[in-house]
């Protein structure tokens, strides 16, 4: 064993499986009598039930059982919110089936058990239901107006946050530069390819719960606190999972009922959601609007920011709904330096299905916001997007540095990530190309975007999440077992759901333990196998999880050298490590680690006092957040004809620390690129002015495809995290935070010869076309 | 109930149906089939791409009574004994796939796409699987992994 695992292209271990349809999604799964459940949603974005009738459906053939709200009020509990960020934060009630009132559309009234999905879904149709309209709340501003509609009689403002550093006041009197500008961050749906599925069992005393989720630790503790069956009771297992982004982050209304559903019937229920239901009811992500100041020296230096956000919570606070924007204050002084820093949130209710996390959470629009306003700075002072950002950004001999919004940065080197970035995209040559097109007027025009992003991620140290008033910890657990024959089993609390952790957790093994790649299983996913864990979300995985495995590893070998000492009859201090084997410092005498396996687990002839066996458990908390960066460089032509936009080339430069397996990496960054693309493109979750969500489908919520993105250009710069022992940062999120901003800063890059300083996001030829539009008549005027 | 019979990767199936049962649902609900996946009720995502008498289809919009008489090669019935084609082996080694949910369908398309050009250029394929969604990957490994599938297919072609 000499080559290092740690950085190899290892190609995946998962793979095999999915690739030949041998797969476990929740869906695919079935029990004996199993029944399906479907739900009946609501219409109206807001009314009042005043009655629902299910015995039509009851007397239907297939028809095993069908409920209302009311039929659940008595143990249905409320879903429950984990993160009351302030005081004054109002958490409403949130019901997992509506009984009273509905509050938007979508939420669910009444459900259906039956025998298969065809006759539960003829069943629905039987169901009555009569509402008395309410008014639909859908602007946040006015919202907030002392004469709006209430969505709960509490009111429409969910809570309010303030974050104060340095003299704000002196920063912004007389500065020479103040850039103001607002900017709209449009509601998201995250899309994952799987979608939501559940399936309860239950023996009459325990409960078995399979469900799509990120988080089937924190689902089994969540369950039990709204339902009130006893967590002992309760096993989750999270089978295949079919991507996330934060959108399976969710304790949700359906696995909630489905359980509910299956402790009543004694029977095993399973519901699917459609692609449509899923469109409705799957929480949505962003939707903020912001308004950010900027004050500058007239050589560009930041002298102060201001952020103020209206943040749109929809109807309910879920799980983590109201962490998301505030999980950005700490990110919109990005990475720059400056004498003073504001930072005022208002979560603000609306008759809309609730935000939640989306990859990124919150720093994605922290980051657009600063990018997109550092280069309205540098468009005021003329001056290269480039320039300004190097006259402000931390250099790469001031690590650790302590930022503004107080958070410790421990690495980076911004100029050379942004000096690869350049040269890759030819921008002195792609600056010239432009200016000829510009004084050729062109109908084509090229823009040039940057982002040079950073993220606080790898969540996170639990000592901060309790500051956060956040309702967990941030730690996470694994163990690892060698068996008899020398093999190794590792179980990893972090829950999978496409990042390729058994190959990597593979990798960080063989390396750590000396053994061969294939000698190493991971386990995940299920609460009887997993006991302990905190899940997968926030760029968290390796960070911590993948950390926690080494740290278990570590246990092991001190055992085995105990051991191997014990056996070869020596000290400790005598052995060396390497290859797999411990051997005695200068002779041929050696244990490897295998024959320690076999012998811990024979138990014949062990040191005083140690138990026959060679595993161990560990827990890993970090000490700070992960601070990847980057710098994402963007140049798009726009037609100014028509307003189409098209990608021509995409370099990203990421430093995520030290890389485990760049391959996994690598696709980590393609795919977050795309996601970020699709926001500044083609996205948008639209509400009509009475509340229906018009992009119910794929068809009218327009995803990005492969004709629609170029191939990416990636490389890395390398600059270990200090705050782990293996130097990673996390780069799960990396890519969708860079890439909006960098888009969207190439498109107005674009236009801003035409007078044009920005274009609401998704810049569709539509919008594009009438910014051109409207800045021409303002020519004429 | 419309007796049904179609074949599926290789074994005949005599089905009695009803005239609304998705071809898809029959697959998966009805034989067991459950490598191919639904990821939308609309056909935009692709998810649920398989071979109906060698041309692909999205089995979420076929009915099992428009598959009578037909034969359909899923996922699971691509490679020959359980192991895997040479398109399934290149998304392997270009990483061509993270969660897998749109894969199943992302193969079949490919395959498809080759019997048009067994030798597609980059944007032949991205305007070929153009009807196939993957949230995971950005497509950039997709893209190498049906060149890589399509230059391997072609190479047992002609290697004697």
């Amino acid at each position: 064993m000499t080559t290092q695992e740690v950085g190899q292209p290892r190609r995946r271990k998962e793979d095999a499986r999915l690739l030949t349809g041998r797969t476990r999604w929740t869906d695919n799964l079935t029990r004996p009598g199993l029944l399906h459940v479907m739900f009946l949603r609501s219409p109206m974005a807001h009314a009042r039930i005043t009655r629902v009738d299910v015995s039509g459906a009851r007397d239907l053939p297939g028809v095993v059982a069908a409920f209302s709200g009311q039929d659940f009020a008595a143990e249905q509990g409320s879903l429950p919110c984990a993160w009351p960020v302030s005081d004054d934060i109002v958490i409403p009630d949130h019901p997992p089936m509506a009984v009273s009132e509905v509050r938007y559309v979508g939420e669910a009234v009444a459900c259906v058990v039956a025998t298969d999905r065809y006759r539960a879904a003829d069943a629905l149709e039987a169901i009555e239901v009569d509402y008395e309209p309410l008014p639909a709340v859908l602007d946040m501003p006015q919202a907030l107006a002392a004469d709006s509609p209430k969505v709960h009689e509490a009111g429409n403002k969910a809570f309010s946050v303030k974050i104060e550093s340095g003299d704000v006041e002196a920063a912004f009197r007389d500065a020479p530069i103040v850039i103001d500008r607002t900017y709209r961050q449009q509601r998201l749906i995250p899309s994952a390819m799987e979608p939501r599925a559940v399936m309860v069992e239950t023996d009459g005393d325990t409960f078995t719960v399979w469900s799509a989720t990120q988080i089937p630790h924190v689902l089994r503790v969540m369950l039990a606190v709204v339902t009130g069956v006893p967590e002992h009771k309760l096993r989750v297992i999270a089978p295949d999972v079919g991507g996330g982004f934060g959108s399976k982050l969710q304790v949700t209304a359906e696995e909630v009922l489905c359980l509910l559903m299956a402790r009543r019937l004694g029977r095993p229920v399973k519901w699917t959601e459609s692609r449509s239901e899923g469109n409705l009811t799957v929480h949505h992500g962003r939707d903020q609007i912001q308004r950010i100041r900027l004050a500058a020296d007239a050589d560009g230096r930041i002298r102060g920011l201001r952020v103020e956000l209206l943040a749109d919570m929809g109807a309910y606070l879920m799980l983590v709904t109201p962490g998301v924007p505030v999980l950005g204050a700490s990110m919109f002084n990005a990475i720059y330096k400056m004498d003073a820093y504001e930072f005022a949130c208002t979560g603000v209710f609306t008759t809309k299905m609730p935000t939640d996390a989306y990859r990124g959470a919150g720093r994605p629009e922290a980051t657009f916001g600063i990018e997109r306003t550092m280069d309205e700075l540098a468009a005021e002072l003329r001056m290269d997007p480039l320039e300004v950002r190097r006259r402000n950004w931390i250099k790469h001999d001031e690590f650790p540095f302590t930022t503004i919004s107080g958070l410790t940065y421990d690495s980076g080197n911004y100029e050379a990530a942004t000096d690869k970035a350049t040269a890759m995209l030819g921008y002195d040559k792609l600056r010239a190309e432009q200016a000829d097109r510009r004084h050729r007027g062109d109908p084509v025009q090229l823009g040039i975007g940057v982002s040079t992003y950073t993220e606080m991620c790898g969540l996170a140290p639990s000592r901060m999440l309790g500051e956060a008033n956040y309702g967990a910890g941030g730690w996470e657990h694994a163990s690892v077992r060698m068996l008899p024959t020398g093999k190794v089993e590792v179980i990893t609390g972090s829950s999978p759901h496409g990042q390729g952790h058994v190959t990597s957790w593979s990798q960080i093994v063989s390396d750590a333990l000396g053994v061969p790649f294939e000698d190493v299983t991971v386990l995940h996913g299920d609460t009887a196998v997993a006991h302990k864990g905190l899940d997968t979300y926030g760029s968290r995985s390796l960070v911590v999880g993948g950390m926690a495995v080494l740290k278990a590893c570590d246990k092991v070998k001190d055992k085995a050298r105990r051991l191997a000492a014990h056996l070869l009859e020596c000290s400790p201090d005598d052995l060396e490590f390497a290859g797999g084997a411990f051997k005695v410092r200068g002779t041929e005498s050696q244990k490897t680690i295998q024959e320690l396996a076999y012998a811990a687990f024979t138990g014949h002839d062990l040191p005083e006092g140690t138990e026959p066996r060679l595993d161990s458990d560990a827990t890993f908390d970090p000490e700070n957040y992960s601070f990847p960066h980057g710098t994402h460089l963007c140049a798009v032509e726009v037609d100014t004809e028509t307003g189409m936009v098209r990608i021509r080339s995409y370099v990203a430069v990421d430093d995520v620390g030290k890389v485990v397996n760049p391959l996994i990496v690598e696709g980590q960054v393609q795919g977050g690129i795309a996601q970020g693309v699709g926001q500044a493109l083609y996205e948008e979750a639209v509400y009509d002015a009475e509340g229906n969500l018009l992009t119910t489908t794929m068809a009218d919520y327009l995803l990005p495809s492969a004709a629609d993105l170029p191939d990416f250009q990636l490389d890395r710069t390398e600059s270990p995290a200090t705050s782990n022992p293996l130097g990673v940062k996390g780069v799960g999120e990396a890519g969708t935070i860079a890439s909006t901003p960098a888009v969207v800063n190439a498109v107005v890059d674009a236009l801003r010869p035409f007078g044009i300083q920005d274009v609401e996001m998704p810049c569709t030829p539509e919008r594009v076309w009438r910014a051109l539009a409207q800045a021409q008549e303002g020519v004429r005027r | 109930m419309p007796r049904i019979t179609v074949t599926v990767d290789g074994i005949t199936y005599e089905e009695d149906v009803e005239p609304r049962l998705l071809l898809v649902h029959l697959l998966r609900e009805r034989l067991g089939k459950t490598g191919t996946p639904v990821g939308c009720d609309t056909s935009n995502c692709g998810a649920c791409t398989v071979m109906l008498d060698g041309k692909s289809v999205k089995s979420c919009s076929v009915l099992a009574v428009q598959a009578d008489g037909c034969d359909v090669v899923t996922i699971e019935g691509l490679g020959a004994n359980g192991s895997m084609h040479p398109m399934q082996r290149a998304f392997h080694e270009e990483h061509a796939l993270q969660c897998g949910y749109c894969t199943p369908g992302m193969v079949m398309a490919a395959m498809d796409l080759l019997r048009d050009d067994p030798d597609p250029s980059e944007e032949t394929i991205r305007h070929g699987l153009e009807g196939n969604l993957c949230r995971c990957t950005g497509y950039c490994n997709i893209v190498r992994a049906v060149r890589r599938g399509a230059q391997e297919m072609g190479q047992a072609v002609t290697t004697p």
